[in-house]
This record gives C-alpha cells, structure tokens and sequence, in this order.
C-alpha cells in the first residue's frame, strides 16, 4: 500500500511538486532565518572572541548598567593609565597592554560623509606600535600599525569600497571637525566581515587625543604567566584598582558581550514571525490543492476500497503522500533557505541595517526544525483532505463522475464557520479592548483571534464568491469577451475551491493593508506632533536624522552671522526610578524653538531648570506620581548619581516629543556626561527659511562629515524615514506569504485544467483560438486573485481599525493610505495575471483530439 | 430447446455443488428490494429478487437497461445495501456488517471486474494484478501468478503500464487482478461493454476458461447475447424483477428470450 501511494505520487509528479511549492518557502524562511541569525551570532563571537585573545584578565571602567535604553553597549568609562604601570609590575603578570576604543570616531569616505551608514558601528581603537600585538585581535593586510600624529588604519572593506589605499588621506570625524589623517596601513579582523561598520585604528597617545582622553585608558588586557590562574590574577590585580574600575575574567566577560549582541535573537524571532505566517497560508494552500486532486481521484480510492482497502489504508496512503510532499518541500526549502540568508541579509542591507558575518553556519538545529516545521505542517494539512478519502463508499468505483462525498459534519460547517468567525472577532475585540488585561494575555487573545477571524473569514468565503465575482468579474467579461464570461463564471463552479484559493492570498493582504495603515497612522500621528511642536526656521541632525552628534558641532553653527537663537537637545541614557530611560537634555531658548504644551509651570521653564530642575512629560509624570518640586534620582552610565527636582510638566503629544522621560538643563547634562551629544539642534534666522540661509548654515558646518542641516520641513519628511523603512521591510516579508498564495493559485488553475481537459477540448474544437483559451484561464486567475485581494483588505481594515483603536491613547490614528490601497488592487491583479502563465499554457497546447478522449 | 441446453448445465452445476459438498450456494440473496430518491421521484430499482448462485457456475445477469442488473450485482457485491432483503456471501448475512468486517469479506471472497477497468495508471500490468494481495498483505504465491498470467495472455506485457495497453489488454489485467486472490466470487459488470466485438470475444473466453479451469464462481452482468452465450445460467431481469431464467443456451435463443421480454 505504501508502495502504491509512492507510485501514485510519482506518477503524478507535477502535481506533487505544486503542493510542495507550498511548503518549500515557508520552510526556506525558517531554515534562512536560522542561517543568517547563527552566522551573524557566529560572526560577533568569533569578533568577541577574537578581542580578548591571549587574555586572561580584562580591566576596565564600570558602568552603572550595560545597555542603554535604545539596546546599545554603554561605552565604560576611561581610567587613569598609571594604572597599566601598576599592573605590569606584579610579578604573575606575563604581558599588560592598555587601549582605548571609541564609537564616535568616524571615518570620511570620498564623498565627505562618513562612511558608515544606518547605525551601523564607528569603532575606533588604540595599538601599540612598538609593543608585541599579542593582545591586538588585528591584522595588518597592507602597510604598517599607525604611529603617530596624523597616522590611522583603515579597515580593509572601507578601503576596498571607498577605494583607499596605504599613502592615501582621508577625513576622521570624532569630537570637532574633521581632520585629515595618512593612511598608514589596512587591517581586518580574520575569517569575519564586519559588515556596514568601519575600523579606525591610531597609536595611543593620538587616541587619546581624539578621544579627549588624556592620559587615560579603556580597557587593560593581562596575561597571566604559565601556572597562574585566573582567580589567582583578578585577586592579586583587584587591590590596586581606583574604586570605578573593574577587574574581569575573559571568560566572563566574553558570555557578557556575547549576550549585548542577543538583538540577534529578536531579528531571529521577528523573521520567524513572517516564517510562521508564509507556513500558516502555505497550509492553506496545501490544504486546497491535497482537497482537490483527492477530489480529481475518487475513483482510484473506490477502486482501492472494492480491492479490499481498509478505510484506514486509504488514510495512510494519503497521509503518506503528503509526508513525502512535505519531506521533499522541506528539503528543498532547507536549502532554498541557506540562499534566502543572503536574500535577507541584502534586504537588511537596504534598509541599512548591515550586520557582521562571517563563515555560513548551517546548524543541524537548522536542518532538523526546518524539515520537522514542514513535514507537521503538511501532514496536519493532509488531515481533513485524507478523511474525507476515507469517506470515499466502493461503489463510486462503478458510478460515472462520482463526486467526493461530503464530510461528517459537513452539515454542521457553515454553522461551525459562523461561529469561528464570531469567535476571532470577539477574541480580537476582547483583546483589544479588554480592561486590565496583562499584554501577555492580550497577545495571546489577539493572536487566536487573528487567526481564528482568517480560518472564519476563509470558511464563510465561498459564500461570498458568487457576488464578488459577478462584481469583481465584470471587468473581465468586457475585456475578455467570451473568454472572459467564461472565466467568471468557471470562478463561481465550484465556490469552495475558488473561496480557498481566494483565501490564501486572502491573509497576505490583509496583513499587507494592516501594516499599511497602521504605517499611515504612525506617519499621521508623527506629522502632527511635529507640526505642533516644531517653531524653529531649521534643525542641525546627523546625517541619518538620528545618531546623535558631538556638540562641537552645534558650538560651530552657533558661531553663524545670521542666527538669532539655537538650541540643542542633548540625549543619553540614565537609569531612573530602577529602570534605563533617554534623559535629555534643554537649553534656555528651548521655548523659542519647540513649543510645548505646559500642565504644570510655563514657557519660562526650560530657562529656569538650572543645576538641579527637570521637567517630564504627563505621562511620566502620571506614572510615577510627580508634581511640581518632587525629587527624581537619576544615575548615569558612568555611574555618576545626582537628584532633580519637577520644575514642570508638558503636555506629550500624541505623536511623541524629542524629548526623553527626565529633561535637565543642558549645563546639567554636560556636567554628568564625559562626551555629550545632541539628538538634534534648532536654529531661528534671521529672515526664516530662505535659500541663502541655508546656505549660510551648511557652509558653517562644512567641517562636520556627520552632521546636516535641514529645514523644518525637511526635517519632517527625514523623521518618516525609518518608517517607511519598516513598511518596506514588512511588505518584503509579507511578499512572502504572497508568493505561496500565488502558487496556490497556480495549483488550483492547474488541476481546474487537468479536470476539464475535455471541457478544454470542446472548446477549443467549437472554435476557441489558443489565445482565447489562455485568456480565459488568465480572467479567472484575476477574478480569483482578487477575490482574495478584496477579502483581504477587507480584513485588513478591520483589523486596523481595531488596533488603532486600541492605540488610540499611544497617539496612533486610523488613516487609510489610498495610494497604498490602490497600488495593493494593482499587485493583486499582477499576481493574477502572473499565476496564470503557466495553467494558462498548458491548456492552450492541449491537443483538441486528445483532449476530447481524456478520460 | 432451452431444455436440451439447460441439463449440461445442472449436471455442471451439481457437480460444482458436490465439490463444495454441503456449503451450499456461494451467494443467496433473498427478496431484495432497492428504491433509489425518496417520494414522487422514488425509482424501484429491484422489486423483490431472491437468487442463489452456485458455485463454480458462470451466472450471467441480462436484461434491458435500466432494468435493475448492475443494482443487484452491486447489492450482491456488497457495494450497496438493499432497501429490504438479505444477501449472504459464503453463508454470512452481509447486512450487518460493519465498513471493516465487510472490507474484510471483499479481501476473502470477492473479486470485482469493471466496464471501465479501473486499473491504476502509475502501476505496471503486474503490480496491478498483484495489488489485492498487497493491500491485504499477503504473499503472492508465484507459479500462481505465472499461470494467471499465462492464461490472460500477459505474460510479455507484465512490465507495461495501462496507458501502453489496448482496451483488451487492459480489461485482461483487470481479470487477473480479480481473480489472484482466488476470490470466492467475482463479479462482472458489463466486462465488455467498453471494447469492439473481437476483443469481446476474447475476453469472454479467458472469463469462461477460467471458470472451466478453475471452478471459478463469477456473477457477469451484461446486455450482450454473445456474452450471455457462454454463461451456464442466465438470469433475465425487466424492471427489478427476474422475468426468466435459462441455463446454458446460445446467442439466438437469448435474443428471443430478450424480444419477449421488450414485447411485453
Ligand atoms: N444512484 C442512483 N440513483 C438513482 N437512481 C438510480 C441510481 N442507480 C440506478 N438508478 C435507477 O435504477 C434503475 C436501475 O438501474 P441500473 O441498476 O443501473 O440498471 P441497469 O444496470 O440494468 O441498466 C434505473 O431506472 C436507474 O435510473
Ligand atoms: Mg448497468
């Protein structure tokens, strides 16, 4: 029996493969998702690992906490370098070597930018020319360490891409403006790419320098001599510590900076998301296409039961079919998935997220949960499929065109998809507008229910199919003519087959238009709330908008002849009421430039906050239950601690401020912070927004690679980048989902032509052209396609509707983006008309007189 | 003259009976009724049928269309189940059995051969033929097998698929397949009803030596006198009743048989 089920499937090859198309990138986006995540973590071990070669004992600053509140390293505090001296004279230590490192030392690539896009890593470090580089996890691949004043080493991919080479000059931009330095050699660290970061390298006295670190130093790396342990050496080096300095194991300090890399884990659980999804319509697909050729094979298990077939026979050959699709799908996705690392490693880079790697690591935690995913979720597909063959009487072997008998509770089924569809609907309401829900609860209401609303909208659908394609279909029968009539009322036939072809590409688009609108109510929201804050002519930002720049530059602009007010917005990260929150940082002008609405205290405040004021928003200020003189501790990076007082509370806008939970004066900040920065800076002119001014402005921050001026409206447009970059990102993702539906729709069109190969005939021999043929399979492609596309959007709206509604307090409104929906019809009919290619081929070469024998 | 033809055909009968000593017929059925719909458009299909088929005996069921032969094969076959009666295959009462004990009768005693043949298309003439036995599990038993082959005249064509065989072809495969298992019963559904007047005729001849052979007991339904000729009883049925019964009897007289019964 088994062998009869695998010959079947391998005299069906065509369409067995079609099923497998189902599965095969569900599994490829999990098997791709696995390959990229480890190779990224694979990359920043053997980065970590690396760093701390031949060490055995790491001294460095300490810092009140590791990561700040955007999920970045804290950069530790710099010690005295008397330090190094000290530990070099015990008498276990076998070598010492003290550097510095730097992430706000930048390189300039040709274009006078800096080199390094979209966030990705500035690391600049120290070497000792002279030393022994035993502790230097760098390698030089051309010219020489840097040594002296004007001397660097540059990485090798920032060299090959920006073209320079030993000899060359190029521009550093670290605390002031830029300054040009020699190249005097390339490095790289080996077996790793480090992706979109860029490597500065510079002797130690002109780190320092840069750094504004003079006579100090990061981090010590010791080497214990042979026969001395480790605990042996962290006790013998700890006593001659200053109380901000910390001694550490390597081990110990390698698992933790394994663990500030865990962002790989939520990239890893994000993609995987949009894998469960690809997966979750691939079902659906499978589902169909399995529920059709068992229909298309009816006979054949009669034939099987009048042969003395058990029921459960015909159960375990279906099932076993679909163990082998799924087993083969997987594999082929397993594989597909080692090149769609690649895929989503581009795509990241796109969105300027590009991330170390190193050696492919294809992990057999890979291999197995790839095909384990596929198999279970094919197989769970052929369930209901493989019953209903088991329902198949004997005696259809004898009747003509004998149909699949309906299911045990078939009767039952439209009631049942009433109720699943009541069901996710109130499991979303219930989720979203639930009171006092904890979000875990929430999360898991709103998923079932999501869920749930697909399986309810898709099971009631066929329901739908008649109206929608008589609408949806019109279109088709003016431009198809005959054609075209025909393939509207072929998709009406059978209205459950073309209901779940519909439906497949049904989630996708609703996804799609959720994430669409949510985009569009983010952007709104965002608009208005700069519309109402922003007063200023111009803001001075980083080149991306968002890292914050050195100060020098502002102190550069405020030098400007035609300025009459400018006022930075210092940013960084401090620990406050137990938690890492953003502190920033305001200046006295601030009124005249940003707007805020003030619940408590006046415009004056920001003028008054002084060495020991603050003011917060009314939400923290709701939170912690703060009025006007209540004290707040904050503690910085470096461990500094110093209490502030609420001088006022402002009104946050819906669409968010720049401002962090806790603003202090600027003074306050620059006190606290060894090496401040502003997220952003505002600037009135004289005369406003005019050509010349901004002419004026660029020229006086001409020195500054990292740092743009843009006027207010601009600044607006920049702020909505990253958003619709991840509006890209998630339509990519999305796109997906999509492509398994369109396979779905091949399957369908495929098997509709295999089933009416003598319908196909007869009209072809009563006189339809080939090019009739394919259009009528192309319309009902189409009409199908978009059934799903309005269904779709349908649900999407809905569920943007919802979830608006419940952030509706976060300040996000329901906005629908035309365009966008506009665009989405258009890409629906695209998918159409690109599923049908292939069925749409194959009937027309049908061979009329074989075609009119098929039997 | 029916007479003349009809004592062959008893003594053949009996003789098969004293073989099986006192089993009995291989198939009873007793006042089978089956009503097709319900209401104003109910059909009666068979109105009232009791039959014993003996064993090693070919029965062939004639009548004009529509007259109720293939419901009562499939009620006999235990494909359907009568609306009132009784049939007893091998002296059980198939009535009451449930989908698998019945699946499991079909594996032991009963052999099926169709006007559409019903061969599986990806297996070879020979997996075809082997394929009762390998979805009852059991061993085929090879000088069986080669002589079954012989006899259908396949032997040089057990590696082709269906799609490479002539109708005949393929309607032999199907014979084989029915009767590997050395079923208690086949039966036939207008076997030749889908092939030309040349082909019928061989394929007639395999099904008769195969009862000649190897007292094979077998049920043909079919509209064909030629067909009917090489039975040793036929059965007449004209509107769910059986109107008339010969034993063996030649192409004319069940042609006239067949006149009376349009006549009237
Ligand atoms: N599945 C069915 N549903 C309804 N009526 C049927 C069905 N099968 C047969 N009939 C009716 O029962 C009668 C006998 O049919 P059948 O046994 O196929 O006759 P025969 O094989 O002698 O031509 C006919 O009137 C036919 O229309
Ligand atoms: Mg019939």
């Amino acid at each position: 029996m088994i062998k009869v089920a695998l010959k079947g499937l391998a005299g069906r090859k065509l369409r067995a493969s079609l099923s497998a198309f189902a599965i095969i990138l569900g599994v490829a986006m999990v098997s791709g998702t696995f390959v990229l995540t480890d190779t990224m973590n694979g990359a920043f071990d053997s980065i970590i690992t690396q760093s701390y070669k031949n060490a055995d004992v790491v001294v460095s600053g300490k810092t009140a906490f590791d990561t700040d509140s955007n999920g970045n390293t804290v950069q530790p505090p710099s010690f005295p370098e008397s330090v190094l001296a000290k530990i070099k004279a015990l008498p276990d230590v076998n070598a010492a070597a003290g550097s510095l490192t730097d992430d706000k030392t930048k390189l300039v690539g040709r274009d006078g930018k800096v080199v390094a896009k979209g966030g990705a890593p500035n690391l600049a470090f120290s070497v000792d020319p002279g030393g022994d580089q035993r502790f230097n996890p760098l390698e030089v691949t051309a010219g020489t360490w840097p040594e002296g004043p004007n001397q660097v080493a540059i990485d090798s991919g920032t060299a090959s891409k920006q073209h320079y080479a030993v000899g060359d000059t190029i521009g550093i931009q670290s605390r002031g403006p830029v300054q040009t330095f020699h190249v005097a050699g390339i490095v790289k660290l080996p077996g790793v790419s480090i992706g979109g970061a860029t490597m500065s390298v510079f002797d130690i006295p002109t780190a320092q320098k840069l750094f504004h670190r003079a006579g100090k130093l990061d981090v010590i790396r010791v080497q214990a001599k042979s026969g001395v342990s480790t605990p042996q050496l962290l006790a013998e080096i700890k006593p001659l510590l200053p109380a901000t300095v910390q001694a550490t194991d390597v081990a110990a300090q390698v698992k933790k900076d394994k663990k500030s890399v865990s962002f790989t884990s939520f990239i890893k659980y994000f993609l995987l998301a949009f894998a469960g999804i690809a997966l979750f319509v691939g079902s659906f697909v499978i589902a169909n296409t399995l529920s059709i050729t068992i229909a298309q094979r009816v006979r054949e298990f009669a034939t099987l039961r009048t042969l003395g077939a058990t029921r459960r026979q015909i159960l375990k050959a279906v099932v076993i079919e679909a163990f082998v699709v799924g087993a083969l799908g997987s594999v082929v996705g397993l594989f597909l998935g080692l090149g769609l690392a690649k895929g989503l490693n581009a795509l990241f880079k796109v969105i300027g997220f590009d991330l170390p790697t190193a050696g492919t690591i294809f992990a057999t935690r890979t291999i197995i949960v790839s095909l384990l995913v596929g198999i279970v979720i094919t197989l769970v597909a052929s369930l209901r499929p493989a019953l209903r063959a088991t329902r198949v009487p004997p005696i259809a072997a004898v009747r003509e065109g004998a149909t699949l008998p309906p299911g045990r509770f078939a009767r039952l089924m439209p009631i049942l998809a009433l109720i699943t569809l009541a069901l996710g609907i109130l499991l979303l309401g219930y989720g979203v507008l639930g009171h006092g829900l904890s979000t875990a609860n929430r999360l898991v209401s709103l998923g079932f229910g999501v869920v749930l609303l697909f399986f309810g909208v898709s099971s009631n659908a066929a329901r739908l199919v008649r109206p929608l394609a008589s609408i949806l279909g019109w279109p088709a029968t003016r431009i198809g003519g005959a054609a075209g009539v025909l393939a509207r009322d072929n998709t009406m036939r059978n209205t459950k087959r073309t209901a779940s072809t519909a439906s497949a590409l049904m989630i996708g688009l609703a996804l799609v238009t959720f994430v669409a609108i949510l985009g569009q109510g983010i952007r709104t929201s965002f608009e208005s709330a700069v519309d109402q804050l922003l007063k200023g002519n111009y803001a001075l930002t980083a080149t991306d908008t968002f890292t914050p720049l050195a100060v020098s530059a502002e102190n550069q602009l405020a030098k400007a002849p035609n300025l009459t007010t400018i006022s930075g917005v210092r940013a960084g990260s401090a620990r406050i009421y137990g938690s890492t929150d953003n502190l920033t940082g305001a200046d006295k002008n601030l009124a005249k430039v940003i707007h805020l609405d003030w619940k408590e205290g006046s415009t004056a405040v920001p003028a008054q906050l002084g060495m020991d004021g603050a003011f917060v928003d009314h939400k923290f200020a709701k939170k912690h239950h703060l009025t006007l003189g209540s004290p707040i501790k904050v503690t910085t990076p470096s461990n500094h601690t110093f209490t502030v007082h609420v001088k006022g509370v402002f009104k946050l806008p819906n669409g968010g401020s720049p401002f962090g939970s806790v603003t202090i004066s600027n003074a306050l900040f620059d006190k606290n912070y060894p090496s401040p920065e502003n997220e952003m800076v505002f600037v009135n002119v004289r005369g406003g927004i005019t050509d010349a001014n901004t002419r004026i402005l660029d020229q006086q921050v001409k020195g500054f690679a990292d740092a743009k001026i843009q006027t207010s409206a601009q600044f607006k447009k920049n702020f909505e980048r990253p958003i619709n970059k991840i509006l890209i990102l998630l339509y990519v993702l999305l796109l997906l989902s999509v492509i398994v539906s369109l396979f779905g729709i091949v399957n369908t069109l495929v098997l509709t032509v295999f089933e009416r190969t003598r319908e196909i005939g007869m009209l072809r021999a009563v006189g339809m052209t080939r090019r009739q043929t394919r259009s009528m399979i192309r319309h009902e492609s189409i009409v199908t396609a978009l059934i799903g596309g309005v269904l779709g959007m349908a649900v999407g709206v809905f569920l943007a509707l919802l979830v608006t509604h419940a952030l509706s307090s976060e300040g996000i409104v329901f906005a629908v983006p035309w365009t966008s929906l506009v665009i989405f019809v258009v890409a629906t009919i695209l998918v159409g008309v690109l599923a049908s290619i292939f069925p749409a081929r194959r009937a027309a070469r049908l061979n009329v007189l074989e075609a009119l024998q098929y039997e | 003259m029916s007479e003349t033809v009809a004592v062959p055909a008893q003594m053949a009968a009996t003789a098969a009976a004293g073989e099986a000593s006192s089993a009995g017929p291989v198939v009873s059925a007793t006042d089978l009724t089956r009503r097709y719909g319900e209401g104003d458009t109910a059909v009666d299909a068979l109105r009232g049928v009791s039959l014993d088929v003996p064993k090693g005996q070919l029965t062939a069921v004639m009548g004009p269309s529509g007259s109720g032969k293939s419901t009562l094969m499939h009620i006999l076959a235990g494909l359907d189940k009568p609306t009132s009666g009784e049939v007893a295959i091998d002296g059980t009462a198939i009535s009451k059995l449930n989908d698998s004990d019945l699946t499991k009768l079909r594996r032991r005693h009963i052999g099926f051969i169709f006007q559409f043949f019903n061969l599986l298309p990806m297996l070879t003439a020979e997996e075809n033929i082997l394929l009762p036995l390998s979805i009852a599990g059991a061993k085929p038993d090879r000088p069986w097998v080669d002589e079954l082959l012989d006899r259908i005249g396949l032997a040089d064509r057990r590696t082709h698929r269906p799609a490479e065989l002539s109708g005949g072809q393929q309607q032999r495969v199907a014979i084989g397949r029915a009767l590997v298992s050395k079923p208690t019963i086949v039966f036939a559904d207008e076997p030749t009803g889908n092939l030309d007047s040349t082909t019928s005729g061989e394929i007639l001849e395999v099904m008769r030596s195969s009862v000649d052979s190897y007292g094979q007991t077998t049920v043909m339904v079919t509209h064909d006198a030629r067909a009917a000729a090489i039975a040793d009883r036929i059965l007449f049925l004209d509107d769910g009743l059986i109107v008339k019964e010969l034993g063996r009897s030649d192409a004319h007289e069940v042609i006239s048989v067949l006149e009376d019964i349009a006549a009237r």
